[in-house]
């Protein structure tokens, strides 16, 4: 038996609802230590409780993928539903129309959302359902290991050698093209800019979508990075295992808009970013799109808010049902008297 | 053989060649595709049926839009016989590219209304003929000629009424009823049923034995379609999302279900609804999101025919295992792959069963009739809910498309039972629950839905291995209890689903077992064996899987028992032999039939009658 004596806690501080941070957490995370998507999670956190969100409010949707697990790490007082892979974005819309008081939060992977699940991620940005959806994209299939998905870039390599021959999936790009009306990219690590995204993101009343580089400290070990499997077994620790799973520090930036900042991430490969300045225009949909173009050919990843509307009418808007919940309409809204029926029967004799 | 399947050309017949036939004959109408012949088709179904005359009507269309053939068939019987009948004694040959094959099918006394031009009397002589000079008449009347091509085929409603006995008032009233919002179309559509009516009075002097006389045998009945009716059934249910893929023959369900729910479940002022309709991007996407939708407590279903199924298996099998209510309304059509896409069958019963991977077990409702596609669109949302999990109401094509006669749907007995769902103020007093316990033995948990404002509320749903409290777990126990829970649940279905309908003989060693559409053949078959061959034999007619334990009694009570159905494998042959006590299974045989049109009783008779050695 255990004899220490756990201190109290100092008091935490409330939100506006008087919840505190601890009220807005979710189980300990499963995934590798060191996983973008666990940096996600915490501002997930964060941005739910400084803005008071209401946690019974909030339903957390999730297709397959280590980052489909997300949402069981968070806001565990909050419906969480872990579905099938790629399909989200239809548990998504199903959800919303039984109850349009919910908000929806969805994290996908970019395996998820631009391989099996793309076709229903268009339709999701083409209906501007009111939801946030988060892609944790690190151009791997981390769940199963390692494959490429089809944001990987142009040229990049498998562990194995195999080298990624087709262009990726700009799923901004996409989103901005099909209808999404607040649609931005961060990186895990960038702690300032996505918890401003999110938070801004909360206040959205259409399709939110955020696509967050999320690194995978796992399956980016081809040879020639330093902290790969092989480099960290050979050097480092005295196994032979190969699900032996390394363990890393979160990477984290910070910079200022209008900078480009170079990060090296656990395998040793390096991403360039670069913040949109201070005084991007985002409602203009020609400038978000050749931006995002133009980054592609410089190799650059840009971050921020690319592209707002706050005008277009949201998909529940379109269909123009009862303002209270669908799914708990009483029997006496939902099922027409008798005498409709009759009159239905008549018209058929 | 035709692509009909009609061809008998001498048919045993039980009446003399000359005696008169009355109210007891089957007109078959040929047309092109896409020649507007519905109207006309319609309104001679419903004329037959305002003579008081039980009557049923089926379409045979291909799976195109213009300019392939197609046929409806309308048969009249005043013994109320509504299944198919193959044997035709009125044709009416519009179309020329079956013309021949349609008339060389006919049975030697059968009757061919055609047009002139065609010439068809050359090619039988123990047919009576009836040439009509179609665009010769049809020009005088209709002056527009984009419209002649439409109007032309009311000529042979007026030629029909005529030769067979139709009041030209009857043909009128049916015309109102028909073009309801369009007096000019009434008026149009009437004067070309006019000129055909005098053009036979002056120049076809009637022969033959098929007259219709009025009767009283559908006062107070209505005509539907199985589509339409379901619709009607899922807005009394009370539905509330429904997200739907179009695919024949299940789009009518979806399409009767919006224009219903506009006009009585809508605020005719501000255009508020109490639903949502969504016409998804894909059968995937349609079941995720009744899937969500059920989840979030909505009474959601989708409508869909076998390729849709096919796409939506991963999806069911979640909702079976994270147990998610839903109704699926599968019109089935002939498989497999695309197979006869605008064709009927029976052939989804078994892979619905036990759709999507791993151990899956699914509630199915069999509905036979109008009148139960709309009962059992009811009850499905209320199993659904009870139980938690997708419930399949499995109509056909024949059901769905074609239009029945049948007694008006009586409103809903019972209020919706929306199953085990715990509110704020439930939980306050139970102090927290657990999701996937089995807290009352039947195998059933108790849902929150998201949204309740609670702390204890909140539960994570998932298709991975849970335990009782909806964590994630992979432990070997975990996985067994709820795996056997979940049996459990089904076990509980069994008793809660709707019986078999027994209608049991004298004296009768032999059963027959049938189901859905199939039942007006059998219905039919068991007078022919009793009258023609003094056979009787008694009739269990399912109605749901889990199969009742009074199938398997049944079974018990006959020497043999004859399991009747349209598809190749026979499938719930297959699955009776699956929960039949091993003594029992040698006495369950099958008769299949799948030819893509719908069963008729004649088939049935001479297979039972062959099987049993009489013959
Ligand atoms: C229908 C189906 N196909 C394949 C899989 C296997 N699968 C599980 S997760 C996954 C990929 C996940 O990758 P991604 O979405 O990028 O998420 P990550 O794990 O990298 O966070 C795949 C292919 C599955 N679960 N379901
Ligand atoms: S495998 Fe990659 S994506 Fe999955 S948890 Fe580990 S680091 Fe994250």
């Amino acid at each position: 038996m255990s004899t220490t004596v756990v201190p109290p806690s100092p008091p935490q501080k409330l939100n506006r609802i008087g919840l505190g941070p601890s009220d807005y957490k979710g189980n300990k995370s499963t995934l590798c230590a060191g996983c973008g998507h666990n940096a996600i999670s915490e501002r997930i956190i964060e941005a739910c409780y400084e803005l008071g969100v209401e946690p019974h409010r909030v339903a957390k949707l999730s297709g397959i993928g280590c980052s489909s697990k997300s949402p069981a790490y968070f806001l565990s007082t909050s419906h969480g539903f872990n579905s099938v892979h790629g399909r989200m974005p239809s548990i998504a819309t199903g959800t919303m129309l039984a109850n349009r008081n919910l908000i929806s939060i969805g994290v996908s992977g970019d395996g998820d959302t631009a391989s099996i699940g793309v076709g229903q991620f268009i339709h999701l940005m083409r209906r501007n359902l009111p939801m946030i959806y988060i892609i944790e994209d690190n151009g791997v299939y981390g769940l199963t290991k390692g494959q490429f998905s089809a944001t990987a870039d142009l040229g990049s390599t498998l562990k194995n050698g195999v080298i990624n021959d087709l262009p990726p999936i700009d799923t901004c790009a996409l989103a901005i093209m099909l209808g999404a009306t607040y649609v931005g990219r961060s990186f895990s690590g960038d702690k300032k800019q996505l918890m401003a995204l999110l938070q801004g993101a909360l206040g959205h009343h259409g399709t939110v979508m955020l696509d967050v580089i999320s690194p995978c400290v796992t399956f980016n070990d081809h040879v020639g990075s330093t902290k790969s499997y092989s480099y960290v077994r050979d050097h480092d620790a005295p196994v032979g295992d190969v699900s032996y799973i390394p363990f890393f520090e979160d990477i984290v930036v910070d910079y200022d808009p209008g900078t480009t900042t170079e990060i090296t991430l656990h395998d040793g490969s390096r991403l360039l970013l670069k913040k949109l300045n201070a005084d991007f225009d985002p409602t203009n949909k020609t400038e978000a799109l050749k931006i995002l173009m133009e980054a592609h050919d410089k190799g650059e990843i840009v971050t921020g808010l690319f592209y707002l509307d706050t005008q277009k009418p949201n998909f529940m808007e379109l269909l123009n049902f009862v303002d209270e919940p669908l799914a708990t309409l009483p029997e006496s809204s939902v099922r027409p008297p008798k005498k409709v029926l009759d009159e239905v029967m008549n018209s058929l004799k | 053989m035709g692509t009909t399947d009609l061809a008998v050309k001498v048919a045993s017949t039980t009446t003399s060649r000359h005696e008169k036939v009355i109210n007891d004959l089957s007109i078959q109408v040929a047309t092109v595709n896409g020649s507007g012949s519905q109207s006309a088709n319609t309104v001679l179904l419903r004329s037959i049926f305002r003579m008081g005359i039980p009557v049923s009507g089926k379409n045979l269309f291909p799976s195109n839009i213009a300019g392939l053939p197609t046929w409806y068939t309308i048969r009249a019987s005043k013994n109320g016989y509504i299944a198919r009948r193959k044997e035709i004694d009125f044709l009416v040959a519009m179309n020329p590219e079956t013309a021949e094959e349609d008339v060389l099918s006919l049975r030697a006394g059968a009757s061919a209304v055609f047009d002139e031009k065609l010439n068809l009397q050359r090619l039988r002589d123990d047919v009576i003929f009836y040439p009509v000079p179609f665009d010769a008449l049809v020009a005088p009347v209709c002056p527009n000629a984009k419209l002649r091509k439409l109007v032309r085929n009311m000529i042979y409603d007026g030629v029909l009424a005529k030769l067979l006995g139709i009041p030209m008032g009857e043909i009128h009233e049916a015309l109102k009823q028909h073009f309801m919002k369009k007096p000019s179309a009434v008026d149009l559509n009437f004067n070309a049923a006019r000129v055909g009516y005098e053009y036979a009075e002056k120049n076809l002097p009637k022969r033959g034995r098929f007259y219709l006389e009025r009767m009283d045998a559908t006062r107070g009945k209505i005509i539907i379609d199985g589509n339409a009716a379901a619709a009607l059934g899922a807005m009394f249910a009370g539905v509330t999302v429904c997200t739907w893929y179009p695919i024949t023959p299940s789009s009518s369900l979806a399409e009767s279900l919006a224009s219903y729910m506009k006009r009585y479940r809508m605020d005719p002022v501000t255009g508020k609804a109490t639903f949502a309709i969504v016409q998804a991007e894909d059968e995937l996407a349609a079941i995720g999101m009744a899937m969500g939708a059920g989840w979030a407590g909505a009474r959601a279903m989708t409508a869909t025919s076998g390729p849709g199924i096919s796409l939506m298996a991963e999806f069911v099998g979640l909702g079976y295992y994270a147990e998610i209510p839903a109704v699926i309304f599968d019109i089935q059509r002939t498989g497999p792959s695309t197979g006869l896409p605008t064709r009927t069958q029976q052939g989804d019963i078994l892979k619905n069963a036990f759709l999507s991977h791993g151990d899956t077990r699914h509630l199915m409702l069999l509905p036979a009739s109008v009148e139960e596609c709309f009962s059992m669109a009811v009850e499905a949302f209320d199993l659904a809910e009870e139980f938690q999990t997708p419930v399949f109401v499995m109509s056909d094509l024949d059901l769905g498309m074609n239009n029945w006669m049948s007694d008006p749907f009586p409103y809903p007995a019972k209020p919706m039972n929306r199953g085990k769902v715990l509110n704020a103020k439930d939980l306050e007093r139970l102090g927290g629950f657990e999701r996937y316990r089995d807290v009352d033995g039947d195998g059933i948990g108790y849902r929150t839905l998201p949204g309740t404002k609670h702390p204890k509320a909140a539960y994570f749903t998932r298709g991975s291995g849970h335990n009782e409290r909806a964590i994630y777990s992979e432990r070997p126990e975990d996985y067994v209890n709820n795996m056997d829970r979940l049996s459990r649940k089904f076990e509980t279905a069994r008793k809660r689903m709707p019986g078999p309908v027994l209608q049991e003989s004298d004296g009768a060693e032999i059963g027959i077992i049938a189901y859905g559409s199939t039942h007006w053949a059998i219905v039919e078959s068991l007078d022919q064996l009793r009258q023609e061959y003094d056979l009787p034999v008694s009739y269990c007619r399912i109605r749901a899987f889990p199969f009742s334990e009074r199938i398997m009694d049944f079974i018990r009570r006959y020497q043999r028992v004859y399991v009747v159905e349209q598809n190749r494998d026979g499938q719930v042959y297959e699955l009776l032999r699956i929960e039949a006590d091993a003594e029992d299974i040698p006495k369950i045989h099958s008769i299949r039939h799948y030819k893509g049109v719908p069963i008729d009783a004649r088939s049935v008779t001479d297979e039972i009658v062959s099987q049993e050695g009489k013959k």
